[in-house]
């Protein structure tokens, strides 16, 4: 038994190579050729600066997701708290010396790419919050210690990307560590509370917001009410999706985007113009690329032995279906517009980094299954 | 402590794994709607969106309709469309556009003030849309910017459909001219309204505005595929308008051309018409102006010159000018006279002159001839234009019943109804007219200066032709046309005008010896050939009240100031053996009838009579060029 173990645990790298899930691999390649596609439509059908950007991206990002697959688990586990440290400061610095871009400071200049980190917080908060909660006991999950502990684990980068400003990537930053509380154990009251208090006070946030924000509101309830102003996105990405039909209008054919009534068609809305020149089938073809992917990192979960990788697995599965979702239900009018892009489908390093990073957990959680960590 | 640790972990696993279920779960019913939202937007309101999608992407851009053209009765073309050449600019497509726009300055040899003009305009459109330069070029210049447009990037030269009158002032008040549409026409005339693109021209006076309809034609369209700012990025269909009605006219050319030439540095019109049909031969006023000036906006100096000239060209003698008419309305007075019996052909009355004026209730009046008539019958009263005599029939007939007869004839009312918006209706007076109009009563005085024609009573020229053409029929009555092809059936078309035809007959008789024999007013105007022959009534009409010191002075013509000169009326029909056609004739402050309006007609009348035979031969589809 114990030398079962033993020479299983010497995970020699052809075994791991082995141990990929192959299934997620090619979804996700098959992911990545769409969106190199659609990004080539949004070029206007030829190779330009962002189809040839976000294949080098894709191809990079896609390399060192294989590269983190063959690191030991347990290597991210002792790196959780220090990256998400690390990231906190990156954050910090971006309030200072970031770069300002349409009207907010989200990037930091690295000198051979401006990165989001907030992007990166996304998945940074998820593995800090998943080892806080491997080694707590159960009994202790909802003890009010831990809870405030996790709830400032969250508000910190929240409130520091929220001042930059950018509320959709700071909702999905506590979207994302909301999960892994959920999954961690606390109490079901909580989040029942919770909600009941946001729903209340809804009215009073709404008056904290700023006043685009506030229109952004006031347009997702009735579009029409300025159809060029604020309306404008919501409505012409819905006529584009609308007008795609069942089998879309064509790969490169989509006119909306083509003739550019999309707006930000090569990043929050690379949906629209997907659905529009691919159609109803397209679409939930897409859906069903992602819901597979999202099955097998939750499967990779519940395969894992280890209580930090399950719980990694299925908060970061969850989180992207959540993105997915909003990205989807925000383009498709179900949603007031927040900036929040489609994983690996739009157009930004820093979202596809961060997306690949996980994917590389993921992954590197399935190559060390039988890995425990203390 | 290990079963315990133990324990925890698999507490902790149940837990998650039970809640990865739920959420398991929320995420299919979540998905679900995901897709069934997508179903909504795609399949089911598909259509809504389709067509949002092409009203987004699809506009439309109108072309100016081709106007439709004037024809005369020959298929000559009097109003057409010519190419004009123009040069226009798309700003956006022009690198260096000081540079070409100075460059065109120079070829062209603008004015700084147009100059000026054109760069003011290029501010106000967006950089793709076209910056009309020149309208409209003269070959050499445009052939000048043609031979350097290797320099002219950008620069376009255009060739576009305009608006062209081939006779120039012949037409011009019959016809009206076209201008660029203004704010009024656009609110007054839907069809304008609906086919309206910048630099439209429609019709602002005469046919040209009465048949705006039936000219205008239909835009072609232009159907372009547009991006989210308004670019046109390929054109998707081109739908080809309709050109405007071809309209024909009456009007011989020939004869207009004639009309406009013996009016010539004179203020007057002539009317020439068909006494069985109605048809209008010809119609003109004088002075008249070039219609084209207008098409492309006339300079204030030429607009100025125009409209300040005394003898007012922009006014339409033939319709709106209203004239007392003299000596020409005796034969309505005659006619009215014998019609109600108060008179016999041989009625006789002593002329003595206007030496020993005719005396009533302590006005006098005057013959105009100074030694008198003597003793004439209403013959010879017609003949030599006798006013005692008539002064004596109107007194006897009474103004009423001379007013029934004249509006029988014509007089006091529209003659083509609406189709001229600037036609006058003239007045025939009476005592009722009098009492509701200006609140007094009709005294005898006015009976008697109506039947020579002077007074309250006032004609328009057409009017005048109209009556002249009944009296020529035969008595019957017609409605005078311009459009060939109108079709209006009146019921009451030749229904007669008479109680008794040969009344008419004397009528028409007192008027041939007026021309033809000695003594007659317009004797010296006649035409011999029985071919020719025709019969007239002279008329001078005065414009200012004759004094006694102007009775002493007997001024000629020419010693008179212009404004006080009479009017020179003829109203005459031929040839005489079987009449065809009618004219009228005034000279504005011309003199008198018989020597300046009568021998128009006599150079008239050789040309129509002459040309009847083609008129005749085309209307039996010989085709005959002119």
């Amino acid at each position: 038994m114990y030398q079962y173990r033993r020479f299983n645990n010497k995970n020699g790298f052809f075994q791991k190579f082995g141990n990929l899930d192959y299934i997620l691999l090619s979804c996700l390649l098959i992911l990545g050729f769409v969106s190199l596609a659609t990004m080539y439509s949004t070029d206007g059908g030829e190779v330009l600066f962002h189809t040839r950007s976000h294949f080098i991206k894709f191809v990079v990002f896609f390399s060192m997701m294989l590269v983190i697959s063959f690191i030991n688990i347990k290597f991210w586990f002792s790196l959780g708290y220090l990256s998400y440290a690390v990231i906190l400061g990156m954050l910090i610095w971006t309030i200072n010396f970031g770069i300002t871009a349409s009207g907010s400071k989200r990037w930091i200049d690295l000198y051979f790419l401006n990165i989001q980190p907030s992007e990166l917080m996304k998945i940074f908060i998820i593995l800090c919050l998943a080892k806080y909660f491997h080694r707590m006991k159960a009994q202790h999950v909802n003890s009010f210690y831990s809870l405030c502990f996790s709830l400032i684990i969250i508000f910190v980068p929240m409130s520091l990307v929220i001042i930059q400003p950018d509320l959709g990537t700071s909702l999905l930053i506590a979207i994302s560590g909301i999960v892994v509380l959920w999954f961690a154990g606390l109490n079901h009251k909580y989040f029942f509370y919770s909600c009941l208090l946001s729903i209340i006070s809804l009215p009073i946030i709404i008056s904290f917001l700023k006043p685009y924000q506030k229109l952004r509101v006031l347009t997702f309830l009735n579009p029409d009410r300025d159809p060029l102003g604020a309306g404008y996105q919501i409505i012409q990405s819905k006529i584009a999706v609308g007008s795609g039909g069942f089998t879309g209008k064509g790969f490169l054919k989509g006119t909306q985007s083509y003739l550019e009534f999309l707006p930000e068609k090569h990043t929050d809305f690379i949906f629209t113009l997907f659905s529009e020149e691919f159609g109803f089938i397209g679409s939930v073809l897409l859906l069903l690329i992602y819901s597979i992917i999202i099955y097998r990192v939750i499967r990779i979960g519940a395969l894992s032995r280890s209580y930090f990788a399950k719980l990694f697995c299925y908060s970061f599965g969850t989180s992207i279906f959540i993105y997915v979702v909003i990205n989807m239900s925000m383009v498709l009018g179900l949603l007031p517009i927040v900036g929040s892009p489609l994983p690996i489908m739009s157009y930004g390093g820093s979202s596809m980094l961060a997306t690949m990073i996980g994917f590389g957990i993921v992954m590197s959680a399935k190559t060390h299954s039988q890995q425990s960590i203390a | 402590m290990i079963n315990i640790n133990i324990s925890d972990s698999a507490t902790k696993l149940n837990s998650l794994n039970r809640r990865m279920f739920i959420l398991a779960t929320a995420k299919i019913i979540i998905l679900g709607g995901i897709v069934s939202r997508l179903f909504f937007l795609q399949v089911k309101e598909n259509k809504k969106y389709l067509t949002l999608s092409d009203k987004n992407r699809i506009r439309e851009w109108k072309l100016p309709p081709i106007r439709g053209e004037f024809q005369d009765y020959f298929g000559n073309t009097i109003a057409g469309n010519f190419e004009a050449y123009q040069l226009h600019i798309i700003p956006e497509e022009v690198e260096d556009f000081r540079y070409v726009i100075y460059r065109v300055k120079e070829l062209l040899e603008l004015s700084d003030k147009q100059f000026k003009k054109i760069v003011k305009k290029k501010n106000e459109i967006k950089p793709w849309e076209t910056l009309i330069v020149a309208d409209n070029l003269s070959w050499e210049k445009f052939s000048k910017i043609n031979n350097h447009l290797y320099d002219l990037n950008g620069v376009k030269p255009v060739i576009s459909i305009s608006r062209d009158y081939p006779y120039k002032e012949n037409f011009t008040h019959v016809l009206g001219y076209v201008s660029q549409a203004n704010e009024n026409d656009l609110l007054t005339n839907e069809n304008i309204k609906e086919k309206f693109v910048p630099g439209l021209k429609v019709g602002k006076t005469g046919l040209e505005k009465s048949f705006e309809q039936k000219l205008i034609g239909s835009n072609s369209v232009e159907r372009y595929e547009v991006n989210a700012y308004g670019r046109r990025i390929s054109q998707l269909a081109f739908q080809k308008g309709d050109k405007g009605e071809t309209i024909k006219l009456t009007i011989d050319t020939k004869i207009q051309e004639l009309t406009n030439e013996l009016l010539k540095e004179k203020a007057g019109s002539i009317c020439v018409m068909d006494i069985y049909t109605g048809a209008i031969i010809a119609m003109h006023s004088s002075p008249s102006f070039d219609p084209n000036s207008f098409v492309f906006g006339i300079s204030q100096d030429e607009w100025q010159l125009i409209r300040n000239n005394p003898m007012k060209p922009l006014v339409n003698k033939s319709l709106s000018g209203n004239y007392s008419p003299g000596s020409t309305i005796k034969p309505i007075v005659a006619l009215s006279a014998l019609e109600n019996e108060i008179i016999k052909p041989d009625f006789t009355v002593q002329c003595r002159g206007h030496k020993n004026p005719l005396e009533l209730y302590g006005q006098t009046y005057h013959c105009w001839k100074k030694e008198g008539h003597g003793f004439v019958n209403l013959r010879e009263a017609m003949k030599q234009s006798c006013d005692t005599y008539f002064y004596e029939v109107a007194r006897r007939l009474g103004v009423d019943r001379l007013s029934v007869t004249a509006k029988k004839f014509g007089l006091g009312q529209k003659v083509f109804k609406d189709v001229f918006d600037n036609e006058k209706n003239g007045l025939v007076p009476n005592t009722e007219w009098k009492k509701n109009a200006l609140g007094r009563n009709w005294v005898l005085g006015e009976t008697i200066i109506t039947g020579i024609g002077q007074g309250f009573i006032q004609t328009t020229p057409i009017q005048l032709c109209l009556m002249t053409a009944q009296i020529a029929n035969g008595g019957y009555k017609i409605y005078p046309k311009i459009v060939a092809n109108d079709d209006n059936q009146y019921a009451d078309k030749f229904t007669p005008l008479y109680k008794k035809s040969r009344n008419i007959k004397i009528v028409q008789d007192a008027m041939f010896s007026s021309t033809n024999e000695v003594r007659g007013t317009s004797y010296r105007s006649r035409l011999d050939d029985p071919k020719y022959r025709f019969a007239g009534k002279t008329g001078t009409s005065q414009v200012k009240k004759i004094t006694e010191r102007d009775r002493e002075l007997d001024l000629k013509t020419f010693q008179i100031p212009y404004e006080e000169r009479d009017h020179a009326l003829y109203v005459a029909f031929g040839p005489y053996k079987s009449p065809r056609y009618a004219l009228s004739i005034i000279i504005e402050h011309g003199g008198s009838g018989g020597t300046v309006a009568a021998p128009l007609a006599k150079k008239l009348f050789k040309m129509i009579i002459d040309r009847h035979e083609i008129r005749k031969n085309y209307d039996n589809k010989k085709y005959l060029d002119i």
